[in-house]
């Protein structure tokens, strides 16, 4: 057995506690532990990519249990993809937290840092449904320390909602669980698919209850609307940073409803058909309106780039509730898209605030605004789904993969409408913070002399623009390299509908 | 028996589901763990209902025996419960403390233009 699989699990959830117990008290030892973690882990995460190219199901046994006995890790094509996509991420982000000394305003950054990588890395990787609610729990545990990291009576109001918002969908998810379990015997995905599809269809009332359940829990994940409310004040008052790592988090949930409404309840079981057709789509157009929407109407950047990152969750559930291959294909090109600008965003948003302050109103110019401005400038276009970055190609492949569908006309309404009204949005949020400060009368001096302002113009750190550009450049490479990009995307959506290979190399025998 | 379970699930949730609606932070707290209760009930319940069998299968003889996952289910949830709770106990004390408010309803956002932060 390979033992590579479980390494991106492993190798945070002992950097974590080393750099807890062996190198709290030094700052520096810290980073330099946490930032070749995330290296190691970037580099661990192309290898098994590149073992999954071909198109082959892997599989760990823990303490080498079969399935559906033991847990699985199961690597194919799309936990490839995501856990490049998570260590990818991971990077600048922390980049950007050394380089900005987000990671100096309160304890155990770090750590936290690296037991939400594991918590990620676990939930994509995981082959069973429990195993994927415990990983849940890590992630959120270690979001939760986050969030409130660095304190502020705000952050903690928000915190409190957060925190308790999660775990009613924890204990839903519980209930779900139970559910399943309680008409299959089985908690192991390959092994719950093939169970699934064996019990009659007259006996899949208690079934259709546990996916309404688990779809729910996913579109809590995944702020899908009207379970939303928990994301903007959350995000916004999070440290930035912390809010651009979590823009994998949302994705978490837009996975989990992809392997398990393919897997699980695939298009082709009768119990469960018609659910996501009748619930998810038109959830996933009011998520994006409702976003677009919150765009147009924020006073605050964080709050701004809260409701991009769900605008742009809608454009991505629109694509996976249509569940067609090709639609699938598009949804995996616009989900790395999305994150990296949302993530984009989220950084650019604290170059901001820590110059200017939260609301977006017209200031006088700040230090570097020509370089901030910029990439402003390119995470919102990047957001807004404008070309040349790779949202235009994403949303052009979402819309193209609409074709024949009843509620086309719809979708593009509503897509193209949302981009527009994002698009709103952002220039006005950019007009009013970049343009309208050159015409202001100085200020008196004791306000517009404060230190930090001073400090910042002294020594402008260099690793914040390093990091930023660096997600900039991975949005240029996705649009660079669209054709293989999307190639690698098709190639997933397609094992994703056939699942029969991940089925039978899951459980070691051939599926019925 | 299984009315017994099922009403233990329900009350426990109506009551968790009314404690949470009242958005002060002890009430929530409460109500957050009567609902982690009730999941651990309905999770017991996921395996079948069986009295006083042990859940250990013996092949030497047949015996009446109960699921032994959802108890390794129950266990694992129980853990993870418990941890949450202190999470949530300590993050609502910190936001007690610094805005001497126990509600968990985000405040009203005071009105930004004019006044730059």
């Amino acid at each position: 057995m390979d033992h590579l699989l479980i390494a991106p699990v492993v190798l945070p959830a002992l950097v974590a506690p080393f750099i807890i117990m062996a190198v709290r008290h030094h700052l520096d030892l810290q980073r330099i532990f946490s930032l070749a973690s995330v290296v190691l882990l970037a580099a661990i995460s192309l290898t098994l990519a590149a073992q999954a190219l071909d198109g082959t199901v892997k599989v760990y046994e823990l303490g080498d249990w079969p399935a559906p006995f033991g847990i699985v890790l199961v690597l194919d094509r799309l936990s490839a993809m995501m856990i490049v996509l998570t260590s990818l991420l991971a990077l600048p982000v922390l980049m950007y937290a050394i380089g900005s000394g987000w990671d100096t305003r309160g304890a155990n950054f770090h750590a936290l840092f690296q037991f939400q990588l594991m918590g990620i890395m676990g939930a994509f990787l995981t082959g069973d449904a429990f195993n994927l609610f415990v990983f849940f729990e890590v992630l959120l545990i270690a979001s939760y320390g986050l969030m409130i990291h660095s304190g502020g009576t705000r952050r903690f109001q928000a915190g409190v909602q957060y925190v308790v918002f999660n775990l009613l969908g924890s204990t839903l998810f519980l209930f779900a669980l139970g559910t399943l379990y309680a008409v299959t015997g089985t908690l192991n995905m390959a092994d719950l698919a093939v169970k699934v599809a064996q019990i009659p269809a007259e006996d899949t009332a208690l079934l259709r209850v546990g996916a309404v359940m688990l779809l729910l829990v996913f579109a809590i994940k995944a702020s899908l609307l009207p379970l939303h409310f928990w994301l903007p004040s959350a995000y916004a008052n999070a440290p930035m940073p912390v809010a651009a790592l979590f823009a994998i988090m949302t994705k978490v949930g837009a996975y989990s409803i992809l392997r398990f409404y393919t897997l699980v309840f695939g298009p082709e079981v009768e119990a469960t058909a018609g659910l996501t057709e009748a619930w998810l789509m038109p959830a996933a157009l009011l998520t994006l309106g409702a976003g677009a929407i919150g765009v147009l109407g924020s006073k605050k950047l964080g709050r701004l780039a809260a409701f991009g990152a769900i605008a742009s969750m809608g454009t991505l559930l629109i694509a996976i509730s249509l569940f067609t291959p090709s639609a699938a294909a598009a949804a995996l090109y616009y989900l790395v898209h999305s994150t990296l600008a949302a993530a984009l965003l989220f950084l650019v948003a604290d170059l901001v605030i820590e110059r200017q302050g939260p609301w977006i109103l017209a200031q006088l110019p700040m230090p570097q605004t020509g370089l901030v401005s910029a990439l402003f400038f390119a995470a919102a276009i990047a957001l807004a789904g404008m070309p040349p970055l790779s949202g235009f190609l994403g949303k052009l492949l979402v819309l193209d993969a609409t074709r024949g569908v009843d509620l086309a006309p719809w979708i593009w309404a509503v897509i193209l409408t949302g981009s527009l009204i994002t698009i709103i949005g952002m220039a006005r949020a950019g007009s009013l913070l970049f343009w309208k400060g050159h015409g202001l009368p100085p200020q008196d001096t004791d306000t517009s002399e404060e230190p930090p302002l001073e400090d910042l113009a002294a020594r402008p750190a260099q690793l914040p623009f390093v990091a930023c550009f660096g997600l900039l450049g991975g949005l240029v490479a996705l649009t660079v390299f669209a054709g293989p990009a999307t190639r690698y995307a098709e190639a997933t959506a397609a094992q994703l509908y056939a699942p029969t290979a991940y089925i039978e190399t899951v459980l070691g025998r051939p599926a019925k | 028996m299984e009315l017994l379970v099922a009403s233990a699930v329900g009350i426990l949730t109506a009551a968790g589901i009314y404690l949470i609606l009242r958005r002060r932070s002890f009430p929530v707290i409460l109500g957050l763990s009567l609902i982690t209760y009730a999941v651990n009930v309905f999770l017991f319940a996921t395996g079948r209902l069986a009295t006083g069998a042990p859940p250990i299968l013996n092949k030497y003889q047949e015996v009446a025996y109960t699921d032994p996952l959802p108890q390794a289910l129950v266990l694992t949830a129980i853990v993870i419960s418990f941890g949450m709770t202190a999470v949530v106990v300590m993050i609502a004390l910190g936001a007690y403390l610094s805005s001497r408010d126990d509600r968990t309803a985000m405040p009203v956002e005071p009105e930004g233009a004019g006044d730059d932060a």
